[in-house]
């Protein structure tokens, strides 16, 4: 068992079997994650560089613990420790950190295809951990593992995804994932944040709010970021959240056992109601749970570690 | 020195078509022969080279109004002599260098430093083009009739719109009673802050986008200021099919506004991009399939006039970068011949009517001479249309290798280049 590719870059390039393998390895794998002691040796003696060249505490986090419970060396490198403010480009960064022979350099940047130019450069196994707007593929397979755990199944299923589709990486990701896997995908938002030829990537698209999460089976809120409103994408958080919001009011067009989902970090109030993000439709921090496991099993598929190891 | 160009197809477009022998002393065209009955100047035993062209087109020296040489300030990317090889090598006798050099060539001074230059080499005739405003910085008009006298043959912010329309419209005006034409690179910048045009393609890639209009506004406010002042505008790089819709309707009521097209805008689209390819990244940028077939059809029905490279040398350290960080632009002078032969072989251009679009237009629209003509300057190139190679960047004359075609086979190429009576460039 294992995966015969030396990146996970995006969505698109995964074969609908080797999501299965990743999911279904994530799902052995999380075992893990509530025994007493959390660690096992299968990624001894590999190294992991999670270079993050754009803030982040999720999902740093979370293949950082993830690397930590396989027994790989993972070393935390942001764009403000590296030399990268000295006016270092990307590639001479990376040719430095390969120098020191790294297993698996997981890449968060904040332009769309960087992954890609560290890919065809190195030799090491690049992981994707969200280039600009283009591409979370992990974020994307950790929401098919939560979405798979609580339903069963991926196909057939019916995903709302609410927000800034235009500058969402998320968006982009589970709308190739979900679609790959068989389910059906509406995205909803202002015209604003509706990029371009959206619908050639496959999902439907509407500005209707209640149009979309209509006999959802998932309702997906996307992070609404403050300085859009600069880019004139909308009024008002309070004109959104009055339009787009998912509020108690809007439950309604949900059947009861829908699952309410968001990659957070969530704003209270404007996306996302706050008795919604902790009711009990929510499965917010199963996501969160769920990532490192998804984590764990992409690390262990990339590092080729022994599966049998972990158990002495 | 003599020299006599045997046997080639001569195209001087709307006067010469048809085989002829063209007989060259010192720089001059002394006699264009077709039967063997005209009497020549002089006997080839007595000429110092005789080229058989056979089979190859004789053409009118090839110009090229867009050319970017990085010198003063960038010679890192390409320098005059390196720009001035790959012209002659693409089969330019003639290229006109844009002012964004550093310092810009808003003065006297480094028109008269870029000339000296390029006539110490003895090579391909290089014209300055000058800026529109001092520095590029959109605020002052620069000194036109100062800059005419030094040798500058057109003035152009290229790189940069020009964004107040009063300095616009006082350029055209201004430019009128010096007799040098305003070259427009049109942008409205605050539609324009994208990497890529805006569609499908970039909304995969999540790359933002440029959408047309953010040429096409500009366009339209140009032809509006030719209008208004009744002085000429060339509008430069054209890329979208808004942009052609309007040139065409404004030259149809006959308002003074020329066009030019890059090969790379006939040739390919934004579906280049993909994969982050950096070497596909320009302002303006790739556009969709629609816009290619509209800038095709423009060219030929004569709405655009001009085919010009914006050859635009990068090193790898402006490319080797994440796409949105990546400089624009990418070298054309020794792929645009070649691609425009395409033109030809896929019947959307006629042979003259190429030739008119790389040579007599450019010319026409700057005030040049261009043309194979008894007792003209002995500028020519002669094609070789059938010429199949591969063409690859490294092996080519500019310092950089910045180009979406590498690697592509290519058909026809220039196998002299002739300037002032002198082979610049032969293969």
């Amino acid at each position: 068992m294992g995966l015969s590719r030396k990146d996970i870059l995006d969505i698109d390039s995964l074969s609908v079997d080797e999501i299965q393998t990743i999911l279904d390895t994530a799902d052995g794998l999380k075992e893990i994650n509530s025994r007493p002691i959390k660690k096992v040796p299968t990624l001894r003696g590999k190294t992991v560089i999670l270079f993050f060249h754009e803030p982040s505490t999720r999902t740093r986090t979370s293949f950082d613990i993830a690397a930590k419970r396989l027994s790989a060396d993972s070393i935390s490198i942001s764009a403000s420790t590296s030399s990268m403010v000295k006016g270092e480009t990307l590639i001479d960064t990376a040719k430095n950190l390969e120098a020191m022979s790294p297993d698996i350099i997981v890449l968060r940047h904040a332009s769309s295809g960087a992954p890609y130019l560290l890919a065809k450069t190195l030799s090491a196994s690049i992981i994707n951990a969200g280039d600009g707007m283009h591409a979370h593929p992990t974020q994307a397979l950790l929401d098919m593992m939560t979405v798979r755990e609580e339903k069963g199944r991926l196909e057939g299923l019916r995903i709302a995804i609410i927000g800034d589709i235009a500058h969402s990486r998320v968006a982009r990701s589970n709308v190739a994932g979900f679609t790959k896997m068989g389910a059906e995908v509406c995205l909803a938002g202002p015209p604003t944040m509706i990029p371009y030829g959206v619908d050639t990537l496959g999902a439907h698209v509407t500005y209707d709010m209640d149009e979309a999460i209509e006999g959802a089976d998932v309702v997906m809120t996307l992070r609404i970021q403050r300085e859009r409103q600069k880019s004139f994408l909308f009024p008002t958080e309070r004109e959104y959240a009055k339009r787009y919001g998912l509020t108690p009011d809007r439950l309604k067009h949900i059947p009861p056992d829908a699952l309410i989902m968001h990659p957070g970090p969530i704003n209270r109030g404007v996306e996302i109601a706050p008795e919604i993000a902790d009711g009990p439709y929510s499965v917010i921090l199963d996501q969160v749970a769920n990532g490192v496991a998804l984590r764990m099993s992409l690390l262990y598929l990339l590092g080729g570690g022994v599966r049998n190891a972990d158990d002495h | 020195m003599r020299m006599i160009i045997k046997g080639g197809r001569v195209v001087d477009p709307e006067k010469l078509d048809g085989i002829m022998d063209v007989y060259i002393e010192n720089d001059t065209i002394a006699a264009i022969i077709e039967k063997k009955n005209d009497s020549p100047p002089f006997k080839e035993d007595d000429a110092d080279r005789v080229i058989n062209a056979e089979g190859c087109i004789v053409a009118p020296g090839l110009i090229d109004m867009h050319v970017h040489l990085r010198e003063p300030g960038e010679e890192y990317k390409e320098s005059i002599e390196t720009g001035i090889q790959a012209a002659g090598a693409g089969g330019f006798t003639s290229i006109c260098c844009m002012p964004n050099t550093k310092p810009v060539n808003d003065s006297k001074e480094v028109t008269t430093y870029i000339l000296k230059r390029a006539m110490s080499l003895r090579s391909v005739r290089v014209f300055p083009v000058a800026a529109v405003s001092l520095g590029l910085e959109g605020e002052a008009l620069s000194e036109y009739g100062e800059l005419k006298e030094a040798g500058a043959v057109a003035v152009t912010d290229d790189g940069h719109p020009v964004v107040n329309s009063q300095l616009m419209r006082r350029a055209i005006e201004y430019s009128k009673s010096i007799g040098i034409p305003v070259i427009s690179h049109t942008e409205e910048l605050t539609l324009s802050n994208g990497v890529m045009n805006e569609g499908p393609v970039a909304t995969r890639l999540g790359l933002s986008g440029i959408p047309n209009a953010a040429e096409s506004i500009m366009v339209m406010r140009d032809i509006a200021m030719a209008e208004l002042t009744g002085g000429p505008v060339h509008i430069a790089h054209v890329s979208t099919s808004e942009s052609v819709r309007e040139i065409r309707a404004a030259k149809q009521r006959g308002v003074p506004v020329t066009a030019e097209t890059a090969p790379h805008f006939f040739t390919l689209t934004d579906q280049s991009v993909a994969e982050y390819d950096t070497h596909a990244k320009m302002y303006p940028p790739l556009r969709a399939a629609k816009d290619r077939r509209s800038v095709c059809e423009a060219l030929a029905d004569g709405t655009i006039d001009a085919i010009a490279t914006d050859h635009a040398p990068h090193s790898a350290l402006e490319k080797e970068v994440p796409f949105d960080e990546a400089a624009n632009g990418i070298i054309g002078l020794e792929t645009s011949l070649p691609l425009g032969l395409r033109l030809v072989d896929e019947g959307l251009l006629t042979l003259p009517q190429l030739i008119e679009k790389m040579s007599l237009n450019p010319a026409r629209i700057l005030g040049l001479s261009a043309g194979v003509r008894i007792g003209g300057k002995a500028d020519l190139t002669v094609i070789d249309p059938s010429r199949q190679y591969v063409y690859h960047a490294a092996e080519g004359f500019s310092k950089s290798r910045n180009t979406p075609f590498d690697g592509w086979e290519m058909k026809g190429r220039a196998s002299f280049t002739i300037v002032d009576g002198r082979i610049v460039h032969e293969i």
